[in-house]
């Protein structure tokens, strides 16, 4: 008897179990969004809070499902993505950073060509053109960009600056690194260094190379057009040396703390990503007097250049609920949706028709530029490389840092195999 | 007496305790067998990015391919250099703090929960206090260990810990020592609980040392002990990822086999050869374990 009971217990969890699963799966083919992004924490969850709201007012029916798997920066988000699009259940719309490395989802030919989208709402007008030149492969374009975030800025502190004799922003290299031994002269560092997991390096590296040959030779290494093995990169290779021993003795800070050099006078220059503003805002500082800006060195280029990257979604092939994503990407694209969307992220809008009054001083500066510099793409951040050539890229100046930017042929030699790397995959 | 014998008849039954078995034999099977032979066949396949549906056997060309790849050599070496540290540093200083404890002084139990505490510390949490212990800042700049150092006037010992060029997989191996020395002190104080009083009495009114008793009484009955010790450390060793993550994430310098891995599986998409660096890492920990199933299963059937 008590055996019995036993089993019929067994058999209702059982039960319980199976009734409890059903239902779940069986919502999945009904209307709703499911989507795959990182923004869990700050001001990127508040954007996308924002961007949800917008989405519900425009599709009371369709609940939202947020897949993210929060933290390490979406790298384990990513692990999950990939596994689920390798098994041919890929979420409604997913984040990628636009630009190269969407193309491995491209040749894999996981991701839905959005052109129609962007004829059918206006894109074509209303993003930059450069912006929509680099996007397209193959006169396809597979994603939706949201916000544009600034990789070439150079960050400081003005009393520090006073400090070191430092009285303007250096507009060239030459001029950059002077002020670099100024600092040193005074007793601190040159500059802030994050050398943890090496991509704040391979960053720092992107902006040297675009500063030391300016914007046209930039963009061919990504192409082909101009060589790794040509005296410009000898030239910037031998500037990221320089400007490395100028760096912090801990070699292993995130960004975050790297920046708290900075902004507390132990550091001269920062040069990292507009999303530096809005961390050091979230913490109370002042644009202005606790922090300022300006467009990172540069050497050749008399018109300004923006080194951009940006955040964007996706329509995957075999989705649940296509037209689901589709509303997504509207919103993604739509005015109402970025100006809900970059303020609180600390970005800018894509669109040329943005509202500024929103924006603070930074990113109303910032909106500015976008309109009329040259644009290039920030290779750390997915623009120019796909994920193979990035993390080899970033490998190599890794390797570099941690070596005292003593072995220049090496790097040399490491960049190639990155370009290598790169086609190949 | 009607249940004993209920009982027995169960016992006797040798079908009943093999399906109480049977759903953890499937799950063994298909979730670990089965997921190695289905690496091997991706190993060996051309399946080297993310689009390719190419599933035809490429030989062991994923395999000779890695022997030409820098970063693989180079995240071999340092999990060899990790390896040597780690094992020896762990067996040392278990062995030290067992021998501290063995003879049963006031407070064993209070320094024995002490010394097993570091181990209920998860890899992640240990990696990112030992970040900034081992943080590379020297002098009045310097954080952790470097910063006590130079209170101490030590400064010579100051130094770049896991992020030097050379020397990274040392530094990398104080944390795991550090957290898994407890453990092996566990085990070798079982071992030493095991032996019996009467030798060591009967050694000492044969007029023996303690060293000598320990010499040639004790640890040549710790063999076992030993042993057990050697292949648990070596295979912890040999697939190390989250200590190293969440110390320096993917950083060049402390790169090792599993990271690696991972980077290229997940990063590079390259399927084929993210599936030969794990055959790598199973063979390895295979050359460490087998021949330990072997002398066990040798000295089970002698006794």
């Amino acid at each position: 008897m008590l055996k019995k009971s036993k089993l019929a217990i067994v058999l209702a969890a059982v039960g319980a179990l199976v009734a409890t699963t059903v239902p779940a799966s069986h919502a999945a083919t009904n209307k709703q969004l499911e989507i795959f992004t990182w923004w869990a924490s700050g001001g990127e969850a508040a954007g996308l809070a924002g961007m949800t709201t917008e989405f519900t007012k425009q599709n009371p029916n369709t609940p939202f499902i947020n897949a993210a798997v929060a933290g390490a920066a979406g790298v384990n988000a990513k692990g999950v993505l990939v596994s689920r699009m390798g098994a041919g259940n890929p979420p409604d719309t997913f984040q990628a950073h636009a630009g190269a490395e969407l193309s491995t989802y491209v040749k894999a030919g996981q991701v839905e060509d959005l052109t129609f989208l962007y004829k059918a709402e206006g894109w074509d007008k209303v993003f930059p053109a450069g912006l929509i030149k680099t996007l397209t492969t193959n006169g396809k374009i597979y994603s939706v960009p949201v916000n544009i975030h600034r990789a070439n800025v150079l960050w400081w502190n003005p009393a520090t600056a006073t400090k070191a004799g430092v009285s303007a922003a250096p507009k060239t290299m030459e001029e950059f690194i002077a002020d670099l031994a100024k600092a040193k002269k005074a007793g601190i560092d040159g500059i802030a260094l994050a050398g943890n997991g090496d991509w704040a390096i391979a960053h720092l590296f992107d902006v040297v190379l675009l500063g030391t040959m300016g914007a046209a030779k930039y963009d061919g290494l990504w192409k082909g057009t101009t060589a790794w093995t040509s005296p410009e990169v000898a030239k910037a290779i031998s500037n990221l040396s320089t400007i490395l021993s100028y760096g912090n003795a801990s070699k292993s800070l995130d960004w975050p703390d790297a920046g708290k050099l900075v902004t507390g006078g132990k550091a001269l220059f920062f040069i990292m990503g507009d999303w530096a503003s809005s961390q050091w805002q979230s913490d109370g500082l002042k644009l202005g007097s606790d922090y300022t800006w300006a467009p990172a060195p540069n050497s050749v280029d008399k018109k300004p250049v923006y080194m951009w990257l940006s955040d964007s979604f996706t329509l995957p092939k075999g989705a649940v609920d296509r037209d689901a994503g589709i509303a997504w990407l509207k919103v993604c694209g739509s005015l109402a949706g970025q100006d809900a969307f970059n303020p609180k992220k600390g970005s800018i809008a894509v669109r040329k028709d943005s509202n500024p009054a929103l924006y603070d001083s930074y990113l109303q500066a910032a909106m500015k530029e976008w309109k009329v510099d040259t644009l290039v793409g920030s290779t750390v951040h997915g623009v120019n490389y796909g994920n193979a050539g990035m993390a080899a890229y970033d490998s190599a100046v890794g390797k570099f840092y941690t070596g005292g930017g003593k072995d220049k042929a090496g790097l040399t030699k490491a960049l190639v195999a990155a370009y290598k790397a790169n086609a190949a995959s | 007496m009607a249940l004993t014998l209920s009982r027995k008849k169960r016992i006797t039954n040798p079908w009943g305790g093999f399906f109480f078995v049977l759903p953890s034999i499937v799950a063994v099977l298909v979730f670990v067998y089965g997921m190695i032979g289905w690496t091997i066949k991706f190993s060996l396949s051309n399946r080297t990015n993310a689009w390719s549906k190419d599933n035809s056997f490429a030989g062991l060309k994923n395999y000779t391919g890695l022997l030409e790849d820098p970063e693989f050599t180079h995240a071999f070496g340092n999990l060899m250099k990790f390896t040597v540290v780690f094992m020896i540093g762990t067996l040392i200083s278990g062995l030290i703090m067992s021998l501290l404890l063995e003879k049963g002084i006031r407070g064993e139990g209070f320094f024995r929960s002490i010394y097993l505490y570091p181990m209920a510390i998860s890899f992640i949490a240990m990696g990112t206090s030992w970040r900034w212990l081992m943080d590379s800042a020297r002098d009045d700049k310097g954080t952790g260990l470097n910063h006590l150092f130079h209170m101490a006037k030590l400064n010579i010992l100051q130094n770049d810990w896991y992020s030097s060029e050379n020397a990274s997989m040392y530094a990398m191996a104080l944390p795991a020592i550090w957290q898994m020395s407890g453990y092996v002190m566990a085990l070798f104080l079982a071992g030493f609980r095991g032996i019996p009083d009467d030798l060591r009495e009967a050694a000492r009114v044969d007029g023996a040392t303690e060293f000598k008793i320990y010499r040639h009484i004790l640890f040549p009955q710790l063999k076992p002990t030993f042993l057990t010790v050697l292949i648990i450390l070596g295979h912890i060793s040999m697939k190390v990822f989250d200590l190293i993550y969440g110390i320096s994430t993917k950083s060049y310098v402390t790169k090792v086999l599993a990271i690696y891995m991972w980077q290229v599986i997940f990063d590079f998409q390259n399927y084929a050869k993210g599936s030969a660096i794990a055959v790598v890492i199973l063979v390895i920990i295979a050359i460490v374990v087998i021949p330990y199933l072997i002398y066990v299963n040798k000295t089970e059937e002698m006794k």
